[in-house]
């Protein structure tokens, strides 16, 4: 099938995955496999005195049981791939040396014949705990007398980040208002239905570890893992199979990650880790977790003149591996939001705390970012008592197309803010709604609306930017075009998917520049024995960084191709047209040559222009000058009922900007996926810890991950500005959902209740926050007719 | 301790010694080496599991081994036929009904049931007929849209 860029084809991902045959990364086995258990802490806080062993290693079926002791030289400590002056970096043993620092840290692995032997054995491993005074909440953490985690870090401050422009003294002294609001953004978890897992085996006479792992990383685990242990890169491969979903959760380098192969080499035997749902909770990364005291400054005319943030970053008890990134460049770049107000001043505490790592979660930065602006905005537009459209429209930054600056030093590539605002009020019918808001309000109906007009920082990252800010690798990527004789094509891609379907969209950008059939177009990942070195799939840049890496491939190939095709037809280059997949002569129709045809000339090299190297093949490594800014509008519309506070999501309406569209209907589910993420930020998702450090929500059973009937059909469109940065105009579109949504269902649960007075509302606004508000205000029913 | 059980799975009988502990899922994938049905929770909550015992719907994380001797199994490598998809594997295909697939093998089984019981559901039905099945890709709108489509395919076996 051929096909064009633009164009809404079927996933070729998906026959193996609707079948039962992909193979994720439990689905592998190897010969003499061992199935290893990892021994958690059940404390917050406390000193290891004494690990006992024996009962564990008697168990029958048992191999080995390992504590730090045994093998903590070889683990080495986990590396943090993000780090700027002041950093603090404490060591981050894989398996706890002398001290646990939350519940979950990994204290003993125990390894035997079958997965459910080790599960026993790992319940016979007795540790003696010393338990030690706990802090869970980041605020609570940076006060004189706190609790401390690590001895480096006074105060349990891991760094302290600033960004800013304008002068917001000066707007604050001035301005008509100055609108303060403490905000929480609630810690999540990430919730991917696979959770992570680990085969690593290791051939003695090579010195050759292979691990599969289910990652969103491949190249950097493989040099992450050899930083840590100091294993050779060149004797590393890491494979990342079919993975069931990351939302930014596997983009790290995780401490069984490094455990496993170590084991495996200690052994001689291949090492499975699969860990469980519980584990999942307690052992992967979480996102968000932000207290934050803001205050928007302006005047009555609806003119906000600036923005100013305080954000206690809790970090957990450990840096992950871009822990520092997220509330601090992926954070603070996207203060300025759409907006032209000239003064902004962010400062950034990064906190130490006795509860799991938190890193990126799906938007990573952005959405807290994002939820303080556009909660903001309607704070201060309630407060002068303005229409909260009327106030951001008159803020925006006009549209432009190359390049905007604003308060915080950074360059926008492309914007048309209004158009999205215009589409989406047109989609939404406004003023039919206030009608029938204050219709509803006279029968005790509570309707709402809220909006969210964000722009998200994307296609990451300019290496030389990103080095300058704290990256520790560069963020460019890799694409590599090779042209079998036959004609068919294998695409190796640096990036690594975890279920957008980059597979489709790499084969179908292919296709469509060699104007090849889909079916002749084979993409291959994942694999760092295969592929070039990539930075893998985060930040929404594997089609903006990683697909324009391809196309550049992509046009070598062709000039090549062209270049043969010119020789053996005996013209100039320029006298070549490449048209459907065929090379074809300048008004000489009847003088054509195929893809397929040039192919082959290229491998046999009877005849190519002299000086010519054999062979089509073409690798490029794409760093991308700036980064890409997607944008858009979102509206919710919800009905909190009044007797028992239950907020209903009764539309939802997403316009977004994420430039021009390579696969559309690929574009609309990442909206979907992410717009319900952030949803359920906003309505039903907290991660809770109890004040000595015991994760309450640590099931499925606990933590609200959305079910169907909870949610409305989405209402989607899109805008397509280009952007500059690259040559396909493409942006990027994983994150906008999540971004966009938690604030816009918020202010639409706030717009509900501001009749009563109320301001704000915590997220998640569950039933019974509102039931109380309702109670306070005495306006819920039981109340009234018990009067 | 072991008792023998003997299995009928997407057609074809098996019959074998097995721990009284041994879940249905682990009999599945690790015995049987159908790894298309997937573990995601080991509480019944995310229904990546889900296989169709005797024609319901069962999530096989909660169900022993043992306590599907002679029962008749489908799986999501059953589903197909002679090579041909199955109307829900073609319609999660058309409607892009999925994204990381984990999920996808207990959605679809869950769509069978579905369609059995009612051939025609409403969207309504549709979500209220997903509860017990957790997908963190495609906020179930396109789910919804491939279980309408599969409907009006009017082929659910």
């Amino acid at each position: 099938m051929t096909t064009t860029f633009g164009e809404s084809v079927r996933r070729v991902e998906d026959p193996r995955l609707i079948t039962g045959q992909a193979k994720y990364v439990d689905d592998i086995t190897l010969p003499g496999l061992l199935h290893m258990a990892i021994v958690r802490s059940p404390h917050a806080h406390a000193r290891i005195r004494n690990i006992n062993v024996s009962s564990a290693s008697r168990h029958p079926g048992v191999v080995a049981v390992f504590t730090a002791a045994d093998i903590a030289d070889q683990l080495g400590s986990l590396p943090v791939g993000w780090v700027f002056e002041g950093t603090k970096l404490p060591d981050h043993p894989p398996l706890a040396i002398d001290t646990v620092r939350y519940v979950g840290d990994a204290v003993s692995v125990v390894v035997a014949e079958d997965k459910h032997t080790a599960d026993d054995a790992a319940r016979l491993v007795e540790v003696d705990y010393e338990p030690l005074p706990v802090v869970v909440n980041a605020e609570e953490a940076r006060k004189e007398g706190a609790p401390l985690l690590h001895d480096e870090a006074p105060n349990n401050v891991a760094f302290e980040w600033e960004v800013g422009g304008g002068d917001w003294e000066k707007a604050a002294r001035e301005a008509d208002v100055v609108v303060k609001q403490k905000i929480i953004n609630q810690r999540l978890i990430s919730n991917a239905i696979e959770p992570r897992g680990v085969v690593a085996d290791y051939t003695p006479s090579t010195d050759q570890i292979t691990m599969w792992t289910s990652t969103q990383i491949p190249h950097l685990v493989r040099l992450l893992f050899s930083l840590a242990t100091g294993h050779p890169e060149s004797r590393i491969r890491v494979i990342a199979p079919e993975v069931g979903g990351g939302f930014g959760s596997k983009l790290f380098m995780y401490a069984e990650e490094v455990i496993a192969p170590i084991v495996a080499k200690q052994l001689g035997r291949p090492v499975k880790w699969i860990e469980g749902r519980r584990e999942n909770y307690l052992a992967t990364a979480h996102g968000r977790d932000h207290i934050s005291y803001a205050e928007i400054a302006g005047n009555r005319d609806g003119t906000i003149l600036g923005l100013k943030c305080t954000v206690n970053a809790n970090l957990g008890a450990y840096l992950s591996t871009f822990a520092p990134l997220i509330p601090t460049t992926l954070y603070g770049y996207v203060l300025g939001g759409v907006y032209k107000y000239p003064n902004v001043s962010c400062k950034v505490y990064g906190v130490f705390t006795n509860t799991t790592p938190v890193d990126a979660y799906r938007g990573a930065g952005r959405p807290e970012a994002t939820y303080l602006v556009e909660r903001m905005v309607d704070r201060f537009a309630q407060e002068i008592g303005r229409d909260p459209v009327a106030v951001r429209r008159k803020n925006m930054i006009p549209p432009f197309k190359q390049g905007h600056t604003v308060a915080t030093g950074v360059t926008y590539d492309s914007g048309n803010y209004r158009g999205v605002l215009n589409r989406a009020l047109e989609m939404f019918d406004y003023r039919g709604f206030r009608r029938e808001q204050r219709e509803a309000r006279r029968e005790g109906r509570y309707l709402g609306v809220g909006f969210s007009t964000y722009i998200e920082i994307c296609g990451l990252a300019p290496s030389a930017l990103a080095g300058s800010l704290g990256a520790g690798a560069g963020l460019w990527e890799s694409g590599t075009v090779r042209v079998h004789p036959t004609g068919t094509v294998t695409v190796y891609t640096g990036t690594s998917p975890v279920g957008q379907g980059h597979e489709t969209s790499f084969t179908q950008l292919t296709a469509a520049e060699l104007g090849i059939p889909m079916e002749d177009v084979k993409v291959l990942w994942g694999d760092t024995a295969a592929q070039q070195f990539g930075t893998g799939t985060f930040g929404s840049r594997a089609i903006a960084v990683g697909g324009t890496a391809l196309y550049m491939s992509l046009q070598k190939v062709k000039e090549k191709a062209a270049k043969i095709a010119a020789h053996q037809m005996g013209v100039t280059p320029r006298q070549v047209q490449f048209i459907n997949g065929v090379f074809i002569v300048e008004d000489i129709p009847e003088k054509s040559m195929s893809f397929a045809a040039i192919a082959g000339e290229a491998y046999n090299a009877k005849n190519l222009p002299p000086g010519m190297e054999p062979g089509l093949e073409a690798v490029s490594f794409y760093d991308p000058e700036n980064f890409t800014w997607p944008f858009g509008c979102h509206i919710a519309m919800v009905e909190i009922d009044a007797d028992t506070g239950n907020v209903e999501l009764k539309r939802y309406i997403a316009v977004d900007d994420v430039g021009n569209l390579l696969n559309p209907m690929i574009v609309e589910g990442m909206v979907h996926g992410g717009v319900t993420q952030g949803i359920a930020q906003a309505l039903w998702e907290e991660a809770v810890y109890t004040d000595d450090g015991q994760l309450l929500t640590g099931s499925m059973l606990d933590y609200a991950v959305p079910t169907a009937d909870l949610l409305p059909s989405f209402e989607t469109d899109h805008q397509e500005t280009p952007s500059p940065v690259n040559p396909m105009g493409v942006k990027g579109a994983g994150e906008t959902g999540t971004i966009a949504a938690s604030p816009a269902v918020v202010n639409a649960c706030v717009d509900a209740l501001k009749h009563l007075g109320v301001t704000h509302i915590d997220m998640p606004v569950t039933s019974q926050k509102v039931w109380r508000i309702l109670q306070d205000k005495g306006k819920a029913r039981p109340r009234r007719k018990g009067r | 301790m072991s008792y023998e059980i003997t299995v009928t799975v997407n057609g074809n009988t098996h019959t074998g010694a097995v721990e009284p502990r041994l879940l249905l899922v682990d009999y599945l994938r690790d015995t049987l080496g159908l790894t298309g049905t997937h573990l995601g929770c080991e509480t019944s909550r995310c229904g990546a599991c889900t296989v169709l015992l005797n024609g319901a719907s069962v999530k096989s994380c909660t169900v022993f081994a043992v306590q599907a001797d002679g029962a008749d199994i489908t799986t999501v490598e059953g589903l197909a036929t002679d090579g041909q998809m199955h109307a829900v594997q073609q319609a999660f295909w058309d409607e892009h009904g999925l994204q990381c697939g984990f999920c996808t093998p207990g959605m679809m089984i869950s769509t069978v049931q579905l369609l059995d019981r009612n051939p025609k559901p409403s969207d309504d039905e549709i979500r209220e007929a997903f509860a017990g099945n957790l997908c963190r890709c495609t906020g179930y709108h396109n789910i919804v849209n491939a279980v309408k489509a599969a409907a009006s395919a009017g082929r659910s076996q």
